[in-house]
């Protein structure tokens, strides 16, 4: 069982507040993301859940158990860190074993789970290196092995693939994710990165200033954000903000079209505007268009597209896809 | 041109090098050739540097007149039972200091240091008092105490900047392991510690080892370490220059035969952190 629920959790450091009353419900076996700008808190909001920073106030229940004054030994959550925290000194089968070691398990019953999990993560040719002797990959299967062998309640993953290169980073991406799906073991992971959020997410948190801003399934982040922060946080490239007349013909005071969600016609109905830069992928073009008063317009059609810098075009926003936000920023819904 | 300058420079740091080393050496030199001098020999003017009548005599008397295994044994116990409770006290009050902080850990240290700031001679009154009281004068274990505590606060401070170079990460993910504190030290950080915590041993060993002070004043024979034995060759009855050079020799060939088996470990122990 691993289900963990946040009330009003609260931390500060001497005068300044970092979580400003966090509540949270995360179920039994899912994988959730804790997503938002640097700063936002997410990394101590983890570390609270793992025990490692106190809270200054709330409640952090595991299981229904409330966990505020119990070490991180007794949590029976694992963590694996950015840094990966191997200890140097032990081969990897040390490494691994250490926390069965401190449970006090059979040596037999160690080398039976350690090699087991070792052979999960691709690791049993390297058991017996030290954590210097491997690549960063290596290093940070290693650190999740460390994880897994304990079945413990949860995982706690604190930006663990940013140390990685990009190809790299998307291969363990997707090991992550299986690895979780098979265990059926809650997870909570923090990241910055949206698309790592979006791809192994359940459900995301997105947390801004201390705040959690919306906590949902990408998807209804995605299409129904609460807010501007997180309308302009999820998607990639960015949500166009637009102002002025064009949002009060709306009823709002400002509207959001995501760049799929434009229409791109070289003349007719919309937005009018000229071609600043134009970004060709194959898969797909990116446009930044120039559309005057409305301000700068990011345009994503799928495929290629024939146009240079320069072009007119116009743009018009899908009628249905069109986000509307008050003068406060939060969502306004039909 | 260029390799010419470079060739040069290299020659004259060698030399500069050597020279340094030598001048630092010299007196260790001097004292084991004086120990082979005769007494006459040991004082002439101008002094002989190699030419002159060898002896092992005053070894032979040394031994004879003041029991140098008795001397060396004290001197074992003392400075290697200091060093030992120094480094138990001091292991886990780095630790704390070093990974719990709070606002006054640092004025905490500083007040330590600022005990070595005073002159042992200040509180020789009293603590002769207090050990007498206690009946710890002459015994070793007065001596133990004395030099343990005059070495716990560099003991601390080495350890608390080789503790502050060890990333915290590595620590909490022994707590997350299910590591209690007292398993943290013994499996995590001490091992991780070694280099740090060989050379605080050894230079709190060698520090202990040829402390004059206390030993001198606390202790008459019982007690005595080795640095009351080479005192004795300097009273009453005049200086006796070769008898305390062979004393000397003897007094110092333990702690130098270990420094030397251990600079490695010394030098790394000391220069940790500063290299990557």
């Amino acid at each position: 069982m691993g289900q963990i629920t946040l009330q009003d959790v609260q931390k500060s450091f001497g005068p300044v507040h970092i979580i400003k009353g966090a509540d949270l419900d995360i179920a039994n076996g899912s994988f959730v993301v804790f997503v938002g700008p640097s700063g936002c808190g997410k990394t101590t909001l983890l570390r609270l859940i793992a025990g490692l920073e106190d809270v200054s106030g709330g409640k952090i229940l595991i299981d229904g158990k409330n966990v505020v004054d119990v070490p991180p030994a007794k949590r029976g959550l694992s963590m694996v860190f950015q840094s990966y925290a191997l200890y140097p000194h032990m081969s990897v089968r040390g490494n691994i074993a250490f926390g069965l070691k401190m449970a006090g398990l059979a040596k037999q019953e160690i080398n039976r789970k350690v090699e087991a999990a070792a052979a999960t993560l691709n690791l049993t040719p390297y058991l017996d290196r030290k954590p210097r002797e491997l690549s960063g990959g290596q290093r940070q299967r290693v650190a999740i092995g460390r994880a897994i062998v304990r079945e413990p309640k949860a995982f706690l993953f604190d930006e663990p693939l940013s140390n990685l290169d990009a190809a790299l980073r998307v291969q363990m991406r997707l090991e992550v994710t299986r690895l979780q799906k098979q265990l059926g073991t809650t997870a909570i992971y923090v990241t910055h990165d949206q698309v790592e959020a979006m791809t192994m997410a359940d459900k995301i948190v997105v947390l801004n200033g201390g705040k959690i801003e919306q906590y949902g399934t990408p998807i209804e982040l995605y299409e129904k954000p609460a807010n501007l922060f997180v309308a302009g946080f999820i998607g990639s490239p960015k949500m166009n903000f637009i102002s002025g007349d064009a949002a009060g013909q709306h009823g709002a005071s400002t509207i959001g079209v995501r760049p799929e969600h434009l229409k791109i016609a070289s003349n007719g109905q919309g937005w009018p505007g000229t071609i600043a830069v134009a970004e060709h992928l194959g898969s797909d073009t990116f446009l930044y268009v120039d559309a005057g008063p409305i301000g700068t317009l990011t345009a994503r059609h799928v495929g290629e597209l024939g146009l240079a810098s320069g072009d007119r075009v116009s743009l018009s926003p899908d009628p249905g896809r069109i986000h509307r936000f008050d003068d406060k920023g939060s969502a306004l819904r039909n | 041109m260029a390799r010419v300058a470079t060739t040069r420079r290299v020659a004259i740091s060698t030399i500069s090098a050597w020279l340094v080393g030598f001048l630092i050496f010299f007196p260790i030199l001097w004292m084991v050739l004086t120990s082979f001098k005769t007494e006459l020999e040991a004082f002439a003017v101008p002094p002989s540097f190699l030419f002159f009548h060898w002896t092992t005599e005053n070894y032979a008397t040394v031994q004879e007149r003041s029991d140098y295994v008795h001397h060396a044994i004290n001197s074992i116990i003392i400075a290697g039972g200091s060093t030992l409770i120094a480094l138990l006290i001091a292991i886990p009050a780095a630790w704390s200091m070093a990974f719990a902080p709070t606002k006054r850990t640092k004025d905490v240290l500083l007040w330590m240091l600022s005990t070595k700031m005073m002159p042992s001679v200040g509180v020789l009154v009293p603590i002769y008092l207090i050990w007498r009281d206690f009946g710890l004068l002459d015994s070793r274990i007065g001596l133990v105490i004395i030099l343990c505590l005059g070495n716990l606060p560099i003991v601390i401070w080495m350890l608390f900047t080789y503790f502050k170079e060890i990333p915290k990460d590595i620590l909490e993910a022994a707590r997350m392991d299910g590591a209690t504190i007292s398993r943290e030290l013994i499996y995590v950080l001490t091992p991780m510690a070694v280099p740090g915590l060989a050379s605080t041993l050894l230079l709190n060993l060698i520090l202990a080892w040829n402390e004059a002070f206390w030993t001198l004043n606390l202790s008459t024979l019982q007690a005595a370490p080795l640095t009351v034995f080479i005192a004795s060759y300097s009273s009453p009855e005049g200086l006796f220059w070769a008898k305390l050079s062979a004393a000397s020799t003897l007094a110092i060939a333990p702690i130098l035969v270990l420094g030397w088996f251990s600079q490695r470990q010394l030098v790394r122990g000391l220069t940790f952190g500063a290299v990557k």
